[in-house]
């Protein structure tokens, strides 16, 4: 192609892109009558189904709540946005979310890599996020007064399996691994610190980013016959790990963290995760506000939810519940408003009674200890609760 | 003169399209072709450079006040084609293929967040750091002169090394620095391994304005001075030095030119615009963690280079600027608007959008669009978008 | 230390990363073929490799909700699927190089690179486009085929499970065959030919284009083969998982001398004890200071040091540098 090519495509190029500007303005001709609800999470690449959980958690949640909003007038829409687990596409995304004045709510990240700095682009301008899956303490220690999270902290899920390990299950020593991720390795760190301090002994402790072959991990892992193998992360590097350390011979308890809750780890793992522990701040699927998300979600999408998708939908109800608040009268919503009122939002849902503390962390966190009780993956909300306990997030440190 | 007047007007009108329609990316996409028009339409040199200077350093960021997204998409190209640039010396112009480019940019971005962050007070004790925020700017000489070190570090082992065994060596090497940063939180807490550093300081700048703004003048900046130098080295004794080494090893070797410093020179400039542009990204993003480093970012930058024309400083502009708009631009905007579409409910082909199955959220396949992108941009185009002079004579002879 | 755990497990490790390297020797074999022909890198080759994968998963699905899984007899069972993947990666692997490299066959060496590139992101969409229309999952699992989950304990510490046993087989059988398809029959003899000198090769008579459809066909085919085995060995794939066992397939084979097909083998038993013993040995040896996520940089480092000795590779011969 010579010189001349290229400015007559560029030419071509240009008088179509003049011809299509109407299609391009179509966003912002919506004005008033919208309220939009981002969700930024990766919805393709290799964490693509976690991501997904949770932009389909908060299309559930917006299609049941927003009965309210509609009736004073408003028009309620999900954006989704891909951020690719990617900082950078992260960060671009957020700005372009903010330039959006429709936009009152962001529910995500999955990766608090990601999070962190998009939330910094989100406080430019007040606009409130509420984090379903992000554990890193940085998400809310920096006190930001838009950034809030349903989920609970590393430092606390942590000290609950510690617990669970040593009082319960009487473990003496125990074997941890973790998945060379932010939340998993987070999770483990505060696992193993706990469980040392209530004088269990941690006779093993490694990371992996291996996803399939768990072989030379699980060597040295039987040799040495801890009672507890403690997995930090995602079902989907645990339940393959659990299922060949179980079928090359280890006899150890198993426990994972809330990575662990998805009906695909028994689908992944069969009959031999069986009997496997996991913490978890959702409340028991059998509880029945639990049971009925998980009916709905499987009706409307035809799949069992992802992990982090129950807590997308609380996410999202808390947003629909202080936008509510902040459009009484028919008032249009002001960012700021809305970031200040979900921190007033009371709510009772499925993962327990939720009320944020001055740096967005839920007050108290009740957590679940359950265990697997079946290998039928339609069977999965009929765990057994093992324990329960309520845990305080640590006040802020200065 | 018609073409001056048609790029005045091209560059005016787009302007002005921007300011009417400010959330509309295709308007702001046709503002981006007015810019190339004016470098490629046959006009005299003044007025393409009081052009494009009056586009760059006055309309973009005064669009940027209406919308700060297309202000970090500048920036992110900025950052990009920096990297490009410096991979193109190595990847174009030395004929060296790199496939773990991104670990320079690591070694950049980790120099200034170790010590622009509290982080630095774990891995050395007491409390002097971050240090002050000025030290930003001694520190993108510091961060270029780590990563050329770096550059010469992968370069020694691997001056015997040709063609596709350089290749996964160095993808090898990119891995070693990711999976590196990734680990060494223990037995030393050097990058606080998944969980990233943050905060880290962002530089003083000299005039009162917003970062945003500051960083894009930053990056285009040097943009420029890495453009200059790219420049001069091309035409230099080295560049022709390294051209020859590209064509045929033995003969340049034959011809005099020294192999090893050529080698070592070309991995070390490639390496340091890297090193400078991670600084920069590191204090505009304000956290880092290990997931922006991956092997991906290394392929997209190659990626970057070869559809720009491989050896061509235009074509490494021009790739960088038509991948990374296309990834944070073109597609979200396209996934964006169909999703208006469906949530409007508009009937296409008597088809109402709005009963469209989650399955085929547009959202999900940007990247499926990218793949075939590149694969149809190789096909059509295979020497690139602008290829450099001296090959495009090579292929006319063919 | 534990001097006694060291040595008690040394067996087991040594298993766990032969297993592992003719894994990834199996999917290398892909690799090396098409670059012996061709002296190009099909980066879109662990997607062929996981279609494999799918497809396999899809048959021994349909076999077990039509209640044959059971009834069947296991090495009937397994030949199918393993033909049911090759067929179909060897499939898609022709028509990727018909549409995406064949145009670009005289083009400078990097552009079909980044066609296949390209080609790799596509396609990991399309198998998740497809597979989420039809099974509306993400992860999909292997069925176990129960005879093949059978252990053997060699010692009370050692023991090895049938399908590892059956991977090591078809891998040996597979480099077999393909040997001996190379350097014995009249297609293998004009395989060289092409990958010798093209011009002369179709001067002599040989269909190049052919010549290197059918390249792409055994090395697809392969990499099917492959992608059966280790879904059955490892039971979960996703529409990503091929991209990592890629990689480490496609160092292997560089390893062992690109284009080189003893040389994948030996790269990819070389590379996977290099993990197994890092993996494995690195905490216990430094004490929990560096633990098993240091395998890879163990990996690489040996790499690049064996590299720095022998520039082309453990097997490889002086390769002409392209003009």
């Amino acid at each position: 192609m010579n010189p001349t090519r290229i400015r007559s495509v560029l030419a071509v190029c240009a008088a179509l892109a003049i011809a299509l500007l109407p299609l391009g303005s179509g966003p912002t001709a919506q004005g008033k009558g919208t309220i939009k609800i981002a969700t930024q999470s990766p919805l393709s690449g290799g964490q693509a189904a976690l991501g997904e959980g949770i932009k389909l958690g908060t299309q559930l949640a917006i299609e049941k709540f927003k009965g309210n909003l509609e009736k004073t007038g408003f028009k309620v829409e999900l954006v989704p946005y891909d951020d690719q687990a990617k900082p950078d596409v992260g960060v671009s995304n957020a700005k372009n979310i903010i330039a959006d004045k429709a936009i009152m709510v962001v529910i995500g990240h999955l990766n608090s890599g990601v999070a962190i700095p998009s939330s910094e682009v989100y406080k430019e301008d007040s606009l409130a996020m509420i984090s379903p899956a992000n554990t890193n303490e940085k998400v809310t220690d920096r006190g930001y007064p838009n950034v809030n999270r349903v989920c609970g902290r590393d430092d606390v899920q942590g000290p609950v399996g510690a617990e669970f390990a040593a009082g319960t299950l009487k473990t003496k020593t125990a074997y941890v691994l973790h998945d060379k991720t932010t939340y998993g390795q987070g999770v483990a760190e505060a696992f193993k610190k706990d469980l040392e301090k209530k004088g269990v002994k941690v006779i093993g402790f490694e990371g992996t980013e291996e996803k399939s072959n768990f072989d030379p991990l699980i060597t040295p892992l039987k040799a040495k016959n801890p009672d507890l193998v403690y997995f930090g992360g995602i079902y989907d590097q645990g339940a393959p790990f659990f299922k060949q350390a179980r079928e090359k011979g280890v006899k150890s308890k198993f426990l994972g963290p809330d990575g662990m809750d998805s009906s695909d780890f028994v689908k992944i793992g069969g009959k031999t995760v069986v009997g496997t522990y996991y913490t978890t701040a959702a409340a028991p699927a059998s509880s029945p506000q639990a049971k009925q998300f998980g009916v709905e979600y499987k009706k409307k999408f035809g799949k069992n939810p992802e992990p982090y998708a129950a807590e997308s939908y609380v996410a999202t109800a808390i947003a629909i519940k202080a936008l509510e608040e902040v459009t009484k009268g028919g008032k249009a919503p002001m960012r700021a408003a809305v970031a200040s009122a979900i921190r007033k939002v009371k709510y009772s849902g499925m993962t327990g009674a939720i009320e944020f503390d001055d740096k967005g962390d839920p007050k108290k966190a009740s957590y679940y200890v359950m265990q697997v009780s079946t290998d039928n993956p339609e069977k999965w909300s009929e765990n057994k609760e093992a324990k329960r306990l309520a845990i305080a997030a640590p006040a802020m440190k200065k | 003169m018609i073409p001056s007047a048609a790029a005045v007007a091209f560059v005016a009108l787009s302007t002005a399209a921007v300011a009417l329609f400010p959330r509309s990316i295709l308007v702001f996409l046709v503002f981006q072709t007015s810019l190339l028009y004016a470098y490629v339409a046959r006009i005299p040199g003044w007025l393409r450079a009081a052009l494009l200077a009056a586009a760059l350093l006055v309309l973009m960021p005064a669009i940027g006040a209406y919308n700060g997204y297309y202000l970090e998409v500048a920036t992110q190209v900025g950052i990009f084609v920096a990297l490009a640039l410096g991979l193109n010396i190595v990847v174009g112009l030395a004929g060296l293929l790199d496939l773990g480019y991104v670990a320079f940019f690591a070694v950049g971005a980790y120099s200034w967040a170790i010590f622009g962050s509290p982080h630095a007070n774990v891995l050395f004790g007491g409390g002097g750091f971050p240090l002050p925020s000025w030290w930003f700017y001694p520190f993108l000489v510091i961060g270029l002169a780590v990563a050329a070190g770096t550059g010469v570090v992968l370069g020694l082992p691997v001056l015997r090394l040709r063609g596709d065994y350089l290749a996964i060596v160095t993808l090898g090497f990119g891995e070693v620095i990711r999976v590196l940063a990734n680990n060494l939180d223990k037995p030393i807490n050097v990058t606080n391994g998944p969980r990233g550093i943050t905060p880290i300081s962002r530089p003083p700048l000299p005039v009162e304005v917003s970062y945003a703004v500051g960083f894009y003048f930053l990056v285009l900046l040097i943009v420029v001075v890495v453009i200059l130098v790219n420049r001069r080295l091309e035409d230099s004794h080295i560049g022709r030095a390294w051209e020859a080494m590209r064509e045929d090893q033995l003969a340049a070797q034959a011809m005099g030119v020294p192999l090893v410093r050529a080698k070592l020179l070309a991995f070390a400039a490639g390496a340091s615009f890297a090193g400078v542009m991670g600084v920069v990204f590191s204090a505009k993003q304000v956290f880092i963690n290990p997931e922006s480093f991956t092997f991906l970012e290394s392929i997209g930058v190659l990626a970057m280079v070869i559809l720009g024309g491989m050896g061509s400083i235009p074509g490494a502009i021009i790739g960088a600027t038509v991948v990374t708009v296309l990834n944070l631009q073109v597609l979200k905007g396209l996934s964006l608007w169909l999703n208006e579409l469906k949530n409007a409910g508009v009937t296409i082909l008597g088809y109402n959008l709005a009963g469209l199955p989650t399955q085929l959220e547009p959202a999900k396949y940007e990247r499926m669009i990218f793949g075939l992108i590149l694969v149809f941009m190789m096909i059509f185009r295979p020497q690139g978008i602008f290829p450099a002079r001296r090959r495009q004579r090579e292929l006319g002879e063919r | 230390m534990d001097f006694e755990l060291l040595v008690g497990i040394f067996p087991q490790v040594l298993l766990d990363g032969l297993l592992l390297g003719f894994m990834y020797a199996l999917i290398a074999l892909g690799y090396t073929m098409v670059y012996g022909v061709l002296e190009f890198i099909n980066f879109a080759h662990s997607e062929i490799f996981i279609v494999g994968a799918f497809v396999g998963v899809e048959i021994l699905l349909g076999l077990k909700s039509a209640g044959l899984l059971e009834t069947l007899p296991w090495p009937l069972v397994l030949l199918g699927v393993m033909l049911g993947g090759m067929l179909a990666s060897g499939a898609l692997a022709v028509s990727i190089e018909r549409v995406a490299y064949r145009p670009l066959r005289s083009a400078p060496r990097l552009i079909p690179l980044i066609s296949a590139i390209g080609m790799s992101f596509f396609l990991q969409d399309v198998i998740r486009l497809v597979e989420s229309l039809w099974r509306n999952a993400f992860n999909l699992v292997y069925p176990t085929l129960e005879p093949l989950n059978e252990r053997f304990e060699l010692t009370s510490t050692i023991d090895v499970s049938a399908k590892s046993m059956v991977v090591i087989v078809v891998a040996l059988l597979m480099l077999w065959g393909l040997h001996a398809l190379v350097n014995r029959t009249k297609i293998g003899t004009a395989i060289r030919a092409v990958a010798e000198d093209q011009a002369a090769a179709s001067l002599m008579g040989i269909d190049v284009n052919r010549i290197i459809s059918l390249t792409f066909l055994i090395g697809g085919a392969m990499g099917g083969a492959a992608g059966v085995l280790f879904g059955v060995q490892y039971s979960l794939i996703n529409p990503y998982t091929g991209f990592i066992p890629g990689l480490k397939a496609f160092t292997a084979a560089v390893l062992g001398g690109i284009g080189n097909i003893p040389g994948a083998m030996l790269g990819g038993i070389v590379l996977g004890l290099l993990e197994a013993f890092a993996a494995s040995y690195m905490s216990l040896l430094t004490g929990g200071a560096f633990g098993a996520e240091y395998k890879d940089i163990f990996a690489f480092s040996v790499l690049i040091l064996i590299l720095i000795f022998r520039p082309k590779g453990l097997l490889g011969e002086v390769v002409r540098e392209r003009a």
